[in-house]
């Protein structure tokens, strides 16, 4: 560890929090229907919008009317995806002139971007052509996010109305997290990552001779548009199979640090729209404590172990020691422009954040180095998480840590003065614990059957934690990988041509992501519907506050208890066998 | 339903167009105007010729010929290649140093194979700089000379890895040693507003800059 390293962690984090009340109070503003600066400029497009899906942009949802549009609107986005991703042969922008993927893995492709996962099984400059990534893929980079972000908006409603049923109009939500939020910050985003060397091109690849003779084929695309909403929207899908580690997706370390800030600005930002749409914005800052401190935990581990050598690399008789000109540390499949610090710092974010890209292979990580990505998704991904889904998930933690805190002193726990009753408590259970039975459950079948087994690359513990990280991060939407895990067989890259899926990881797979989307989707606006219809109750000195320490203790405690009481066992059999023993496999 | 079907199926077309071409189609334009260079992959020529891109590392190794002169085949029929010592060296591929095929290594931090591989290129990088650099030891090598780098092209080495590779060039270009370790300066990448990241030495940069200045003859 350097002390540059840990400098620029700390800028990170600085610069974070400055933006969280400059963008959270604007997104609070454009889902509170205030007029916002670009309405000049947009108004007549949103209009526009509203008049050709037909809506009336003053008529609001109940809960079960807003969770039936999301349900229909991404049904029917997913069959065209799939479509797209099939057809692509016969499209056009296919300069490579790429075939369609098989039908399983189009499956967990389609299932991963409509759910803003972006698990990829297939490597993109081989296999998408460039239709596909621009009109399929990244088209779902802004639209999952936006329907994260919509569901919040209506969730947050839930918790500030009174005596209603009204959550909002689903349109309106979509449509106005598209126009003034995303799709600005996006623009903007491309320019800063052209500028920096990330490419932006129709032409296919440039063939050329290397300054020493060799055979070089450079994959171009049009990356930046791309790769500026993948961070934005809590994405992650790679243009290129390596992701965030290849030159032309993350030129600089420049580039890095802005998609850095863009993997964590609008999940952080949403903590403050939060407090501001309540009208105690004291509880928007406390649950932005309670998610910063557990990202400062993360950052910690990750770097403390990553500047050490693996067994492997102490076994091979590396010297791994900072300085003098060398990073030092487990540079095993990272890049030495962002070295250790900003690997460790990325794969904290991006798994803290349900963003999943990666500027460094996850596989290559420490045994323990590794567990804070892993043990970041399966806290449920409510450390900041995806954009939307994070804090809504947040939320029922919260509801569930109020619940206990309630049985504790034996009074019926309230949350914002609103009664939290069985009804609500049913939800949040389903909400907040289907997870660890679905990862569970998944992880259990794909370990112990011999069409699980076919998809896990290296030997001994680390294959057994590839298959648990595969399904942690389907089941919560977030897409970071031990790369080894494969669903996709391609023989003939670049190109689709003799390619074959393997059905059961794909199908497993994209049942998970499925399953991890729309259950807490639904049980949240099912919480919101209902607490909509209360009537707050004044705060009266038996009140237990929201906003204090000893409730923030609480809530990390809930978190961190949950997790490991659900995932200790499988923990214990890959990465911590891997960290405390120097065996090698 | 009905209408949540229709308004669906209208926000999916519009959506499509708009976000899915209007939205790249424009900022591809906006791009290769603005950032031209940059946008087409910054692209290096010499004598008029593309050579490469500034951003991606290439393969500095050479065929390893047999007794009989020819090169060297190992069991899958790909020519054996060893380090070319009148360059440097980039970080070791795991992919043959592939921009249009990427992948990582994905081997774990208690894999054998791993080891192995890390142990033979610590081996061959002694081998070739000590005769050049006496007293190098393990101990002295810096980690990102003997590790796959995430990309498979990483175009940067280490401070460190360039200072030890110099000596080796100054004596096979017979170029002033003070002068290498100048271009190398020259052609390091420093952190971005001073401490963002690692510095790092552009090794397609460096290379050119030698070959011009110390050309082979």
């Amino acid at each position: 560890m350097t002390w540059q390293g840990w400098f620029q962690i700390v800028i990170y984090v600085a610069v974070l929090t400055a933006l969280t009340p400059l963008l959270g109070g604007y997104m609070a503003r454009v889902y509170m229907g205030h007029r916002v600066v670009l309405e000049r400029a947009l108004g007549p497009v949103e209009r526009g919008f509203y008049r050709a899906v037909r809506t009336d942009p003053s008529h609001e949802q109940d809960w079960k009317q807003y969770g039936r549009t999301v349900l229909v609107f991404s049904a029917l986005f997913w069959l065209v995806l799939y479509a797209i991703l099939r057809l692509q042969g016969v499209l056009p922008f296919n300069p490579l002139r790429f075939g369609g993927a098989p039908w399983d893995v189009t499956f967990n492709t389609t299932s991963s971007f409509i759910t803003n996962t972006n698990w990829q099984y297939y490597g993109g400059e081989t296999t998408m052509s460039y239709l596909s990534q621009m009109a399929g893929l990244a088209v779902q980079n802004f639209v999952s996010a936006a329907v994260g972000m919509a569901v919040l908006a209506a969730v947050i409603r839930g918790f500030a109305r009174r005596e209603t049923n009204k959550l909002g109009n689903f349109w309106v939500d979509l449509t106005r997290s598209l126009l003034y939020i995303l799709l600005p910050l996006s623009i903007i985003g491309t320019l800063v990552l052209v500028s920096q060397g990330v490419v932006q091109t129709l032409t296919g690849s440039v063939s050329l001779t290397t300054l020493h003779g060799f055979e070089q084929v450079l994959a171009l695309g049009p990356v930046a548009s791309q790769i500026a909403i993948k961070q934005l929207g809590t994405n992650g899908g790679g243009f290129f199979n390596v992701n965030s580690a290849f030159p032309f997706e993350n030129a600089t370390t420049f580039s890095n640090f802005v998609q850095l800030l863009f993997i964590l600005l609008i999940p952080a930002a949403a903590t403050y729209q939060y407090g501001r749409m309540i009208g105690r914005v004291r509880q928007g800052w406390a649950l932005y404590i309670a998610m910063m401190v557990m990202l400062a935990i993360g950052i910690g581990n990750a770097y403390y172990q990553e500047a050490k050598a693996t067994p492997a690399l102490t076994a091979a008789g590396v010297h791994a020691t900072a300085g003098s000109g060398s990073t030092g540390g487990n540079l095993s499949e990272k890049e030495q422009r962002f070295g250790i610090a900003n690997s460790a710092l990325w794969s904290t974010a991006t798994t803290d954040a349900s963003n999943g890209s990666v500027n460094a292979a996850q596989e290559a990580y420490s045994g323990f180095g590794g567990m804070t990505p892993l043990v970041n998704m399966m806290t449920g991904e409510v450390i900041f998480g995806g954009v939307g889904s994070g804090l809504y998930g947040m939320l029922l933690v919260v509801l569930l840590t109020v619940f206990l805190a309630g049985l504790m002193v034996g009074r019926t726990p309230e949350y914002l003065g609103k009664k939290i009753q069985a009804r609500e408590v049913k939800l949040v259970a389903i909400g907040a614990l289907y997870m660890p039975v679905v990862v569970l459950i998944a992880a259990a079948l794909a370990i112990a059957t011999p069409a699980g087994k076919k998809s896990i690359y290296d030997a001994g513990p680390q294959g057994f934690s590839e298959t648990v990280y595969a399904y942690t991060s389907q089941t919560n939407n977030n897409g970071s990988a031990f790369a080894g895990y494969t669903g996709f067989v391609q023989p003939n890259a670049p190109g689709n041509q003799g390619a074959t899926g393997v059905p059961f990881a794909d199908l497993l797979g994209g049942l998970c992501m499925l399953l991890g989307r729309f259950i807490p989707l639904l049980a949240a606006l099912a919480v919101a519907g209902s607490l909509a219809a209360k009537r707050p109750a004044p705060a009266g000195p038996g009140t237990f506050r929201t906003d204090s320490p000893i409730f923030l203790v609480l809530l990390v405690g809930v978190i961190v208890i949950v997790a490991a009481l659900s995932f200790l066992p499988a923990l214990a059999l890959g990465p911590i066998v891997q960290g405390l023993s120097n065996q090698l496999f | 339903m009905r209408r949540d079907i229709v308004g669906s199926v209208v926000a999916i077309v519009v959506l499509t167009i708009g976000l899915g071409l209007v939205y790249p189609l424009v900022m591809t334009g906006v791009a290769q105007v603005a950032f031209n260079d940059q946008a087409n992959g910054s692209q290096v020529e010499r004598d008029g010729k593309v050579v490469g891109s500034q951003l991606i590392g290439q393969d500095f190794r050479k065929p390893v010929l047999d007794a009989s002169g020819q090169p060297k085949m190992d069991e899958d029929g790909e020519p054996v290649l060893e380090a070319d010592p009148a360059w440097f060296q980039s970080r070791p591929s795991q992919s043959g140093y592939s921009a249009n095929v990427t992948f990582f290594a994905n081997l774990g931090p208690n894999q054998k194979d791993l080891a192995d591989q890390v142990k033979a290129n610590l081996d061959s990088y002694l081998a070739l700089e000590r005769p050049f650099t006496p007293g190098l030891t393990a101990d002295g090598v810096p980690v990102d000379a003997v590790t796959d780098s995430a990309s498979g092209v990483d175009p940067h080495i280490s401070a460190a890895n360039a200072r030890i590779q110099a000596n080796r060039i100054a004596a096979v270009r017979k170029a002033p040693l003070d002068r290498v370790l100048a271009l190398i300066r020259q052609q390091t990448d420093a952190r971005a507003l001073g401490v963002l990241g690692e510095p790092g030495v552009n090794v397609l940069g460096l290379n050119l800059a030698v070959d011009k200045e110390f050309p082979l003859r």
